[in-house]
């Protein structure tokens, strides 16, 4: 077959809204934009456990450090989920971690800002989380197959993570003073950076398009975020915590809420590793891989042991 | 150059993500180094059912394999019974060559039950 023959089988799929699957043939572009996506989507997953382990030591009782925990386990499988489909595509998850750790693929900016106090445990879950829902239930429609599997498995999860979330800052703003001022604080600290994780506003987002013919996105970063801020003041209203944006507001016209710009230049400069914690997160992560290297090399031992063990029983049975 | 290359804009582009999507490396493309190899991963979800492909792992025998699975794919009592199957011994079908694979059933329209016309008084068919 033709070079042009096969693109016109990946449009024809593409625009019947059918899946492409590892084995077909694909335009290389394709196949690129989505390994540095999927690979990225998963160093947050990976790295996204930093912040929230951070708080298991110190959760304040015994059921929100097993919640807490449970938690975290989810991430590493949301990140091994995302490994295993960007691996389809045919590279190698030791090689995606390895250029994860040398800085040379980039993980979601929202997770270069600390943890400072509990409640931002449950503001993670509710904004970060609910941030992150906007952003992939539709990607469990993405044209490339196993990519969009991997969502609906986590976008089920992801559900559990806002929930414990709401949850735990539920409890806070029915508690003290003290507590309500935490969940404030938190509130403020994580709005704008969660309002950014959609990234950049439509017309300073050149690739949207092309993301879009292929499938691959469905909506646009400022649609998606729309529907974000939509979502979570009348959440804050149930809260009784206010959101630090003074030019959000209803617009009956609209029927959508009008909002302020965040500060693109501290986004850029937090993509671009200036944020609070980008040279820690990427340090505890190549610590952890290193550190686990003798862990991978034993298990590797002990299954090459079993299998000449076992391969000479099996020379000893056909002797016999 | 890929569209998503051609500019230092970052780019909102999934998940968590608003990530930027220039200068960073794909690996794709790396060579292959001695990992663990990979396995495909079945669950039966309750009895009565088939096992369903769910994904995949690396593991360095069958046996981690079967524990991974277990902890990667069915936290929430998604299973009943796994298998897990090396993906180097799967043997598939060509994606390129289904047109003419699948054409022995292309044509035998007699193979279903619509194919046949039967009176419409006539009970039971």
């Amino acid at each position: 077959m033709s070079t042009a023959d096969l693109e016109q089988g990946f449009a024809a799929t593409i625009s019947a809204d059918q899946r492409i699957e590892p084995r077909d043939w694909m335009p290389e572009a394709y196949r690129r934009t989505l390994i540095r996506q999927i690979a990225q989507h998963a160093h947050s997953e990976i790295i996204g456990m930093q912040p929230e382990g951070n708080w298991i030591l110190r959760a304040p009782s015994l059921r929100r450090k097993a919640i807490l925990i449970a938690k975290v386990q989810d991430e590493a499988g949301h990140g091994l989920y995302l490994y295993a489909a960007a691996e389809t595509l045919g590279v190698d998850r030791e090689a995606l971690t390895e250029k994860l750790i040398e800085s040379r693929q980039k993980y979601s900016s929202i997770f270069n800002y600390p943890t400072l106090s509990f409640a931002d445990i449950g503001v993670i879950g509710w904004l970060v989380d609910g941030a992150a829902i906007c952003n992939q239930v539709p990607l469990c429609r993405c044209s490339y197959g196993p990519y969009a599997r991997a969502m609906i498995r986590i976008c089920k999860e992801e559900s559990f993570h806002q929930r414990q979330g709401f949850e735990l800052l539920l409890a806070m703003v029915n508690g003290s003073d003290a507590q309500r001022e935490m969940v404030q604080e938190s509130t403020n600290r994580w709005w704008w950076p969660t309002v950014m994780m959609f990234g950049p506003p439509d017309d300073d987002s050149p690739n949207t398009a092309q993301s879009m013919e292929w499938g691959i996105k469905r909506h646009t970063n400022d649609e998606l975020r729309q529907r974000f801020v939509d979502m979570a003041v009348p959440q804050a209203a149930a809260l009784g915590v206010s959101l630090p944006d003074p030019e959000l507001v209803w617009n009956e016209e609209r029927k959508a809420h009008d909002y302020g710009d965040p500060d693109w230049e501290e986004f850029k400069a937090v993509v671009a590793g200036a944020g609070p914690t980008n040279a820690q997160r990427v340090a505890r992560r190549r610590r952890a891989h290193e550190n686990g290297a003798w862990v991978r090399e034993a298990a590797q031992a002990y299954a090459d042991k079993q299998a000449a063990r076992a391969a000479g029983r099996k020379d000893c049975e056909v002797a016999a | 150059m890929t569209p998503a290359d051609s500019d230092g804009d970052p780019t909102a582009e999934g998940g968590h993500d608003a990530v930027p999507a220039t200068g960073v490396e794909t690996g794709a493309g790396a060579g292959k180094r001695r990992s663990w190899p990979l396995y495909e991963v079945f669950v039966r979800g309750r009895r009565g059912l088939n096992h369903v492909h769910v994904g995949s792992l690396h593991a360095a025998d069958a046996e981690m394999a079967l524990h991974n699975a277990r902890d990667l794919y069915t936290r929430r009592n998604e299973g009943v019974s796994i298998w897990v199957v090396l993906a180097d011994d799967i043997t598939a079908s060509s994606p390129a060559e289904k047109d003419p694979f699948f054409a022995p059933a292309g044509d035998k329209v007699y193979r279903h039950p619509t194919f046949y016309v039967i009176p419409e008084e006539v009970p039971h068919l």
